[in-house]
Order: C-alpha cells, then structure tokens, then sequence
C-alpha cells in the first residue's frame, strides 16, 4: 500500500509516493535524493539525521514519511542563503574547527539552527546543553560548542 | 607570500560537508540494487539446512547466496593480512558461513532485492537450522579452553609469543623490591558514526569492476578484490567516497561485504550496494581493548625500574585476519618512555566466540599504558614517593636518543626512538595541572567532604609504519596543482594538510593545490590510513614529488628565461630570475613550455607549438628528460617515529553516588613539527573524548552465550557532550623526528592512548585503593568503596 505525501522540502513543493513503512530519512535520502541527511544509528539517539519539520528539531529516522504529508522541512542542503552564503551556524563551524569527518555534522546544524532560534544568545552551559543530545565521535565537542556560541555572535551581528 | 606549514588555517574540506554535499558511501548509488544479510542468531553452532525457499517470492528480490553459490576463490577463507611466525594457528572466516558459524553476526546468506526495505524482508524469510554449540566467551573461557572456538586450535591458542631484553627474572629477583599486580581491560570499539558500506558497479561495455568502499585502503581493498574475482589488477578500480570516521575498524579488508558485493554486481550485471546499519555494526565489524595482565617488576629504593616482567592475554574474537598486531604493539609500546631494566613479556592471542578484535585508534597502546602507569603508580605509592617523580626517574633521557630497547616493533623493525624530551614534557604537564599544589586543593575539599583526585599518564606511540607512501602532483597549464596520493582520509583533513605543504614545497598559492586520497584511479600505489601515519608518509612524499615537479619547472623557466636554474626561483606561483620580478613567467606557463606541441588549443599554447622558436637542432624534449611539470616520488622509512606526550586529569568522585566528574584535563603532546595546530588539537580533542568512553562508560557487554546485551547507541554508552571535559587545555613540544624530511610524527591515535590510565590514576587518588580494571563505571567504584570498607587491604 503506498500513500502520496505533499510536503514543502527547503522552500520547494514535493509530492512523492511511498510505502506506509518508509521512514522520513529515507524518503529525504533516497526518494528526494537529498543525502545531506545521515543516518548513523536509525533508534533516534546519534541525533545525526535530525531535521526541522515546521521549525522543530525532529529525528527523521523516528518519522515516518506519510507523517510529514503537509509538514514544512528543511534540511542541511535548506540552511544556506538563496545566494548560496553559509547561514551563521554553518559558518561558526567553518571558524571554529567544529567538524572532521562530517557525517554527523547535518544533524548538529540543524539542531543549532533550531535553538538559536528560540535562544539567540545562549551561555556557555547553555552552548552545551543545545548539542547534549547529538552525538560525534570526532571532535570531542569542544568545537562543536565554541561554534555553537561564534554561531549565536554572527547571528546577532547579521540581525 | 606566507609559509602555510605550520599555520592554523580552516579546512578546504568544510564548504562542501557543511553544505549537505558530502559523498559518503549511502549517499551514492541511488539506483543500485540493496542487500541484506542473515546473520547467525548463536556466538557457535553448526549449520545443518539452509531453507530460501519463503524468501523466493518475496517481491523484489533478485538473487539470494549462500556459501553453495560462491565460486572459486571467493569460497575460501577470507586472507590472513598480517602473517606472523608465531601466529600458528591462525584462523579466518568464509564470506557468508561455510558450515560451523563463530560469532552472533556471522554472515550466513545474502539477500539482493530492489531496495532494503525489500532485502530484510527476504532474509526474514529465510530458515536456517543451527545446531548450538558451547560458546567460548571472555578470556578467562578462552584459558580454560573446557571447550574450543575452533576444533583444530588446542587451547583456544591463536598465537603465542615471547621477547625480552635482558634476564628480567634474575634481576627482578634481585631488585630490593618487588611488586605484583593483576590488571583487566574490557572490550570497547572504534564506532564511527558512518559504518560500512561498499557499492559496486560492473561496466559490461569496458569490462571493468568500479567500487565506492567505505575504507581506510583503497588499494587494499583492490588488491584483495582482484584476487578474490580472479580479475586483473587494471581491471579493478577502488574509490573511496567520504569516510565518516573509521578510527581503525576500516582498515580491515576485504570485509566479507567488500568481495560479496562486487561479485554480485558482476554477476547480476546491476550495480549493487550495502550499507550496514548500527546493530550490524556492533555484531559484525570489529572490537578491541580486551586484555588481562600480569605484571610483575623489580625495583629499588628510589623508584627505579630494574626489571619487569609481563604476562598477558588478549582476546582476538573468532578470527584473527589482522594477524597479532594488536598484542604486538601492546608488548613493545608498553614501555612508554621509561627504560625497564630488564624486559621480559609474553602474551597468548587466544580465541573466543564473539566479533573479531582488529585495530581501534589506540591499537593496543591503551592497554600498555594502562599497565606501565599502574605499575608506576604501584611503585610510588609503595615508596611513599610522588608519583611524578619515580615517572621521571625511570624516563629515557633526550641524551640517550636514539634509544633502542632491544625488541622488535609491530612492522618487524627493531624498537628504536627516534627522538623525545619526556623530562620537558612531565615539566610542562607539572606546570600546566599544577601538581606540585594539587595535595593542599585535594586536602580543602576533602574538609568539605569532596573527594578530588589527579591523575598522570605517560605514552610513546610509535607512529608512520611503513613500508611506504607516494604521491604524484601535476602543474596544469592553467596554473593549477593537482595532487595524488594513495592513502584514505576519513575525517583528518589531509586536503589541507597535505595542501599546505605542498603550496610551501613549489611556491605556490594554497587555493591553487587540489588534493586527491584514496582513489585507484589517481594513484595506484598506497598502504592506507592507520597508526597515525597520514602525515608522516604522505605527507613526506607529496614534500619529495613537490620538490620533484619544482625543479623540473626551475629548469624549464631558465630555459625560457635564459638564466642558471640556480638563478631561478618559483614565489606565488610565478617563475623568475631572483631579483628580476619582471622576468616572471606564471607556473602555469611554464607547465606549457614544458610539453613541446604540434597542437595549439589555446592562445597560450602556441607559445609551445613547433614553428614558435627554439633550438631546431635538438630534440623537442631532451634525452632523459618528459614533457610536463611533475613530480611522482615515493616515501619509505627505515622505520617508525615515536611521537609521545603526557595526560594530567583531576576527579571528582560522587561520595555517594560513585559518579566521576571531570574537573580538569590537560594534556602535553610532542608529534614533531606542527603541519596545522588546529587540526591536530582537533586530533587530540577526539582523542580524549574516545579515552573517556574507554574509561568510564564505553564497554561490550557479551553475556556467557556470546550474546551482546547492549547493541545499541541506547545501552553502548559513547560519550555526549555532557561526558566529555569542559575544555582540554593543551601544551605543545615539538621535537622534530631526524626520520623524514619535515620531522613530522604522527597524532591521530594519541589523545586516546593514556585515557583509561590517567583516570585509574586519578580515581585511586581520589579514592585511596588501586583501581586495577577499566573502564570503571559508577556501579563498578561503589562495589569496589564497599569490598575495601569491608577489607581496607583488598587489591
């Protein structure tokens, strides 16, 4: 049995067709074939294929697809300006050292992205707190934080 | 124009990862056909019927394989990589389960259908009858060896081997001193955020086999896939996409995958891909740490080392393809930088029914430390004496380098350091924690009932193992420099690493350096990326072929220039006549000069073509000489370059909890001279992150019938933020290595190398008993309060 699903993808209006069973991060991946969003774990703890559905920071491996029919997403590939210019967050990662592999980078810029919208000058602990539930097994985080904070400067300053 | 060696500049990598561009290996191949895998349920069991019969209707499905359908060489054992005189009874696994299976994980068929939602659901269809086995599990099993992995390994025993320098017994007997100690290390592993994943094209039309394989060598990989599908080399080409993280476990190959997966490509005539998920990745890739210890050292009134004799045994799982090189680095990098005395150790590699034990970052090096910093630790504490001060009276002296100790070293050259100044960096950590003051804070807090501890730790990892690197680099004519070399990156910013260098060696602008890795295609011959040795090898050779195409561009220019090559210098991209800036020609005018051309295709080419000068009575390109400016040059060291540094940490330990809370954390690290500081603090910082996990939280939970209870992100605990120190605070020392020509040592592996050692230290500060088993969560300190309440002498 497969369903048809409308949803608004980085600004774009997609209608796909998929199976009751399909997880959102594979519809994203596969059928969208927008692979910025990984999957590192698929039970929702790495934090890795997070999204923004309707502005909120969502595990898109704990989603199924036909649950975004109507659901406004943006993905990594939907954080950069429309004149291709990295947001704040993707840039604080750039100055601060914030990635190495990168495989789970997506998922901490989205869910930075989605905190710094709702605390735009978030402390030290706060910094903290916002990436506490993402997962990385090369940084050791500490430039992850730093960049959580450059990211909160540029913002303020582009505002 | 600047030097980029040595200058924290931000990555080439980040535009394209931050963007949602990367290319790791699910992220390709959208049209390829998916497999799933049946995976044995049981740790040991005999397989009697394989039943594929639900799975033949299931829609989707293309081909299902088990061990009957494998051909020729494919049906063999998978190669045993490292070979080892005493590696006697080395045994490796089949690609899907000939008849016994050895671990819960086991691939025992293999399911190609039209995506994977479609795949797992035939293999869910698939019986497949077992009759169960005892399992062999833990170390302690493996000794008993009341029952064996395999029937043909008496006593479990894959290897057995023993080196020494000097008698240690006779002077641990001797010794006015003599210390006994009994130490344990749990299994843990790489778990790189990305697993596996292989993804194989067969070109019908050019007869040619293309793979995207998630690994740390490329043309290990080629070699091995070649061998197994009975394809000539030219045939086959490897490339690696974008590796999220390998951390040691992707240096493994051919994974049963990476042979599978291309011969089903061939077969079927369908490109064909697998990504392995997380549980897979606990129950089928690889683990490491596993080891028991037995120390016994002779030492005198001052602390000093006389001999040292240690016995261990580390538990490989059910197979050993990577052969002893975890054990054989325990043996030798255990001695740190400290002269033993007498040496003495022997390990037993042994079997048991879990996943295989090959290299995780570390690679046996955390074990080491872990005993030869109890010891030291046992040792001061036994004496009364700082634990800093019977470290440095032990250390290895910057006037005794080169040191040989007398063995031999995991690459089959003698264990020599290169260089080192151990005594500046245990000054620099003193400094840097302020251990001299630490007693009067540990003494205030207890006033206020806090228990606070701190915690020392000393590594020397030998880093950059042969046998070789190479690199090969062009000079377009557009002025732009391409770069080769064979090695993978997963993560560790070799672009700009290795760019940087580059841009310094032939004088040109860093944007103009574009970098290649892990690519048959580009550059056939490499080892690959492990033992911190990407820097150190290729980054040596893209130094030598940068040297190479420079001077084949001087003599190119001052033909042009009608100057001495010596009165040539390349600055910015530009060649001229030193002191004559209007004399310069652009490089990539010079790459023009140097291909004689019948053809122009360009205004600029004409400057080559025939009829455009030059002296008509000599050939176009000189004897000797080839058209182009390249470079292509090989690196290969005599041996190893042994990076080392020190860890201080400071506890907290939960007086009623048992919770360890990090307070501060600070490291000292000498790896020779500094390409990029900043990503080697990012090194360092992942590094001890890793260090943490193997100390408090990260251990693989098997019960006694092999399976493992906490196959999961949820119950395998990897370290958060939350877990990690709020800042490390890092000091650096370079002490050049006299062993390649940037005096480069490796830093990959070294942040996590003394991690569970320098919290033992440190919680048996804090708490006032030796810890001797690691990783020690909160459950494990308070049992542990609780048997020394009940028993104050208690080991």
């Amino acid at each position: 049995m497969t369903f048809d699903v409308q949803m608004t993808v980085n600004g774009v209006a997609r209608t796909v067709r998929v199976p009751a069973r399909l997880l959102l991060s594979d519809c994203l991946r596969h059928d969208l074939r927008l692979t910025g969003t990984h999957v590192g774990c698929e039970h929702g703890v790495c934090g890795a294929c997070t999204v923004l559905v309707d502005g909120v920071a969502v595990r898109s491996c704990l989603m199924l697809a036909v649950s975004a029919d109507g659901a406004e997403i943006t993905t990594v590939e939907g954080l950069a300006g429309p004149d291709g210019t990295l947001s704040a967050v993707q840039q604080a990662f750039a100055d601060c050292h914030g990635l190495q592999c990168g495989f789970c980078t997506p998922g901490f810029l989205t869910t930075i992205t989605a905190a710094l919208a709702e605390n735009p000058d978030p402390t030290h602990d706060e910094a903290r707190e916002i990436i506490g539930g993402n997962l990385c097994r090369c940084t050791g985080y500490q430039n992850i934080v730093k960049a959580v904070l450059r990211a909160a400067e540029l913002g303020r300053a582009g505002s | 124009m600047t030097a980029m060696f040595g200058e924290p500049i931000a990555r080439v990598e980040d535009d394209r990862l931050l963007r949602g561009e990367g290319a790791y290996l699910d992220d390709l191949g959208h049209d390829a056909l998916a497999v799933a895998f049946v995976r044995s349920p049981h740790a040991h069991a005999r397989i009697l019927d394989i039943d594929v019969s639900g799975a033949l209707d299931v829609d989707g499905v293309l081909a299902i394989y088990t061990y009957e359908d494998l051909p020729g060489r494919l049906a063999e054992p998978l190669p045993l990589l490292i070979p080892h005189p005493a590696l006697t009874h080395g045994r490796t696994g089949y690609p899907l389960a000939a008849d016994e299976v050895n671990y819960v994980g086991e691939p025992v068929a293999m399911v190609v259908a039209t995506d994977r939602y479609l795949a797992e659901d035939a293999a869910e269809a698939i019986t497949v009858d077992y009759d169960p086995l005892p399992a062999v599990v833990g170390i302690d099993a493996a000794r008993a060896a009341e029952h064996l992995v395999h029937p043909d390994v008496p006593g479990n025993v894959a290897a057995h081997l023993v080196q020494s320098n000097g008698d240690a017994a006779a002077a641990i007997a001797a010794a006015p001193r003599c210390l006994e100690l009994d130490l344990v290390i749990e299994r843990s592993a790489s778990m790189p955020l990305e697993g596996r994943g292989v993804l194989a094209l067969w070109d019908t039309d050019s007869r040619r086999l293309r793979i995207w394989t998630s690994t740390q060598t490329s043309t290990g990989v080629r070699a091995a896939v070649a061998a197994k599908l009975d394809l000539a080399l030219a045939s086959v080409d490897v490339i690696t996409p974008d590796v999220g993280g390998g951390f040691g476990v992707k240096i493994v190959h051919p994974w049963p995958e990476e042979v599978l997966v291309p011969w089903a490509a061939k077969t079927l005539r369908r490109p064909v891909k697998f990504t392995e998920d997380r549980v897979e990745h606990f129950i089928s890739s690889a683990h490491e740490r596993g080891q028991r210890h037995q120390v016994r050292v002779g030492f005198d009134d001052d602390g000093r080392v006389l001999g040292l004799d240690v016995r261990f045994w580390h538990d490989n799982g059910a197979y050993i393809p990577y052969g002893l090189i975890v054990p054989l680095i325990t043996s030798t990098q255990l001695l740190g930088p400290y002269k033993p005395g007498a040496y003495r150790v022997e390990f037993t590699s042994l079997y048991t029914n879990t996943v295989i034990v090959t290299p995780y970052r570390g690679a046996g090096r955390p074990q080491g430390a872990f005993v030869m910093e109890r010891t030291m630790d046992a040792i001061a504490a036994s004496l009364g004496l700082d634990r800093a001060l019977v470290r440095e009276r032990n250390f290895i002296l910057p006037s005794q380098m080169p040191y040989d100790h007398g063995l031999i070293f995991q690459d089959g050259r003698p264990l020599i350091y290169d260089s080192g100044d151990y005594p500046a960096a245990l000054a620099k950590l003193k400094a840097l924690v302020g251990w001299d003051s630490f007693p009067a804070v540990q003494a205030e807090a207890r006033e206020q009932g806090r228990n606070l501890g701190i915690g020392l730790a000393c590594y020397v990892e030998g880093t950059g193992v042969g046998p070789y690197e190479g690199a090969h680099i062009v000079v377009e004519t557009s002025g732009k420099v391409k770069v080769a070399t064979g090695l993978t990156t997963q993560g560790q910013g070799h672009q700009t690493v290795l760019a940087q260098i580059v841009a310094d060696e032939l004088g040109v602008p860093f944007g103009d350096v574009e970098v290649t890795t892990g690519d048959t295609r580009a550059f056939g011959y490499a080892v690959g990326t492990f033992a911190s040795r990407a820097a150190v090898m290729s980054g040596s050779a893209v130094a030598l072929a940068a040297r190479a195409a420079r001077a084949k561009a001087i003599k190119v220019a001052a033909a042009a220039l009608e100057a001495s090559p010596d009165d040539v210098e390349i600055v910015d991209g530009m060649a001229a006549v030193k002191g004559d800036p209007a004399s310069a020609i652009a490089l990539g005018t010079v790459a023009v000069l140097s291909n004689p051309l019948r053809y122009a295709f360009d205004e600029a080419a004409k400057a080559a073509t025939q009829f455009a000068g030059g002296d008509i009575d000599a050939p176009p390109v000189a004897e000797g000489e080839s058209p182009g400016i390249e470079g292509r040059e090989f690196f290969s060291p005599v041996r190893s370059t042994f990076a080392s540094g020190m860890h201080a940490v400071i506890v907290e330990t939960d007086p009623l909890t048992a919770e360890t809370k990090i307070l501060r954390y600070c490291v000292v690290h000498d790896c020779g001279t500094l390409i990029n500081p900043r990503i080697v603090e990012g090194q360092i910082h992942g590094g001890v992150a890793q260090g943490v996990g193997g100390a408090l939280y990260e251990r693989m939970a098997y019960d006694e019938t092999g399976q493992l209870q906490n196959a999961s992100f949820m119950d395998f605990l990897m370290p958060y933020v939350s877990e990690v120190p709020d800042g490390i605070e890092i000091d650096h020392l370079e002490t050049p290595s006299p062993l390649n020509p940037l005096g480069i040592k490796g830093a990959g592996e070294a942040g996590v190398i003394p991690g569970a050692a320098v919290f033992a230290s440190a919680i048996s500060d804090a708490e006032g008993f030796p810890i001797t088993t690691m990783p020690i969560s909160p459950s494990d300190l308070f049992e542990l309060r609780q048997r020394h309440k009940a028993a104050p002498d208690a080991g």
